[in-house]
């Protein structure tokens, strides 16, 4: 499969929340852009990342350090402040697997309304693939300050009461795990361990399209507007119009699902049930789908 | 009973006193200082058995008799950004390989946690106790065999 380079080829309806790697290369001193790692693997940053790149660390800046929950506005307030980030910066995200932790941070982001945000398209495959230059030196900022809105969880997020009327309502359900997990085979990724679900299975009426299907895997990119529409639209029936609940075991797999219907392929009602199959698969009495 | 190798426990205490940022670097120099088990031991594709159960970077586990009695431990980590994977192989290799066998089979799966601290995911600390298991069952299996 040929991969389109140009983002502005690829169809996208709002290709703008995409950066390429040439992009990033001509505005890493840019005082006005800051380029943000998120990884899964918490050593990676460490041993080399993007020059004058700052990190975010998932469980350690996103979330709430007690309750199953996100950070709040004060503790957000923190982090962007300790980034130097500012309301206008640019923040231009990107990381490894294929992005999937970019895409998470991307999404915690948009809770709090910072929407002077991106993605750089590959990630940190394509970047080092195309062997541009990384460091180990840690860039620091000087302090900035931020007064982020109230966390609004109403429009990109979805809780578990109302993942359930939406199930009841037959509406669009996407389950971005691995098949073997959609089907109850597995309780866990492949390669991954089981990590405390009692059921396996799915909610009924999701429909399976693994996250990563929407990337380009020699280089982690972003598939064509019409490659992403033959699989979510084609394969699935999504409709643009409709009310889109995606999920995968903890929010962060179906996240980067969620930033690939929301802005490659526009589709304005999306939301991410990051309490997903940890949550769903371990509550008592709520009806599963196997097979 | 045995304890743990001294060079282990005294790392780990050593580890679990840095801050986020020493902690990974001291991992990171442990990771560059990895060296993939020579092909004089084995090639690939490396044997099933030698696989480290739970481990998503794909370790293996191999260990050669010293003539002492004890072992050399080596390891493949078939991901190259399986950083853990190849810190914990360099910690192990330099704390354990040529210790008494008691003390290797004695090695505290708790270190793991001490080395690479609370960032450390389910997945990969299960990744890395399966390496250890490995490590464990070789040490175990001589142990056994000298009182047969």
């Amino acid at each position: 499969m040929s991969v389109a380079t140009d983002l502005s080829t690829r169809g996208y309806v709002h290709a703008d929340v995409l950066v390429d790697t040439d992009w990033v290369a001509a505005h890493l001193n840019d005082p006005k852009v800051r380029i943000v790692e998120s990884n899964e693997d918490p050593l990676l940053f460490t041993s080399n990342h993007i020059p004058g790149s700052v990190e975010v660390d998932w469980a350690r800046d996103l979330n709430d350090q007690v309750r199953r929950d996100y950070l709040d506005k004060a503790s957000f307030d923190k982090v962007m402040s300790r980034l130097g980030i500012s309301k206008d910066t640019t923040v231009v995200f990107y990381g490894d697997k294929n992005n999937w932790w970019a895409c998470y941070a991307f999404w915690v982001f948009q809770l709090f309304g910072h929407t002077n945000a991106k993605v750089m398209d590959g990630g940190r495959l394509k970047w080092e693939k195309e062997q541009r230059p990384m460091t180990r030196e840690v860039k620091s900022y000087p302090a900035g300050l931020y007064a982020a809105p109230d966390r609004d969880d109403r429009k990109i997020r979805i809780f578990r009461d109302e993942v359930r009327k939406h199930a009841d309502a037959n509406k669009p359900m996407v389950d971005v795990r691995s098949p073997a997990e959609f089907s109850g085979e597995k309780t866990h990724m492949p390669e991954y361990p089981q990590e405390g679900v009692l059921r396996g299975g799915h909610i009924p009426g999701a429909k399976s399209v693994p996250w990563a299907r929407a990337i380009n895997p020699e280089d982690g990119s972003f598939k064509t507007a019409a490659e992403l529409k033959a699989i979510y639209e084609g394969e699935i029936g999504l409709k643009s119009s409709d009310d889109v609940v995606a999920y995968c075991r903890i929010g962060e797999r179906s996240s980067h699902t969620w930033f690939v219907l929301t802005y490659l392929l526009g589709y304005p009602n999306v939301r991410n049930y990051d309490g997903s199959w940890t949550e769903w698969g371990n509550s008592v009495g709520l009806p599963i789908e196997k097979g | 009973m045995a304890a743990q190798p001294a060079g282990l426990t005294e790392l780990a205490a050593d580890m679990k006193s840095m801050d986020r940022r020493e902690r990974s670097e001291a991992l990171i120099d442990f990771a560059d200082q990895f060296e993939e088990v020579p092909s004089s031991v084995a090639t690939r594709p490396f044997p099933e058995q030698n696989r480290a159960p739970h481990c998503e970077s794909e370790a293996f586990v191999f260990v050669t008799d010293n003539p002492d009695g004890t072992i050399k431990l080596h390891f493949a980590v078939e991901n190259p950004q399986g950083l853990s994977a190849k810190a914990w192989a360099a910690i192990l290799d330099e704390t354990a390989s040529g210790r008494p066998l008691e003390e290797v089979a004695a090695i505290d799966p708790h270190a793991i946690l001490d080395l690479f601290g609370s960032d450390l995911s389910m997945g990969k600390g299960l990744g890395l106790t399966g390496m250890l298991q490995l490590v464990h069952h070789e040490a175990r299996k001589r142990l056994a065999a000298r009182t047969h």
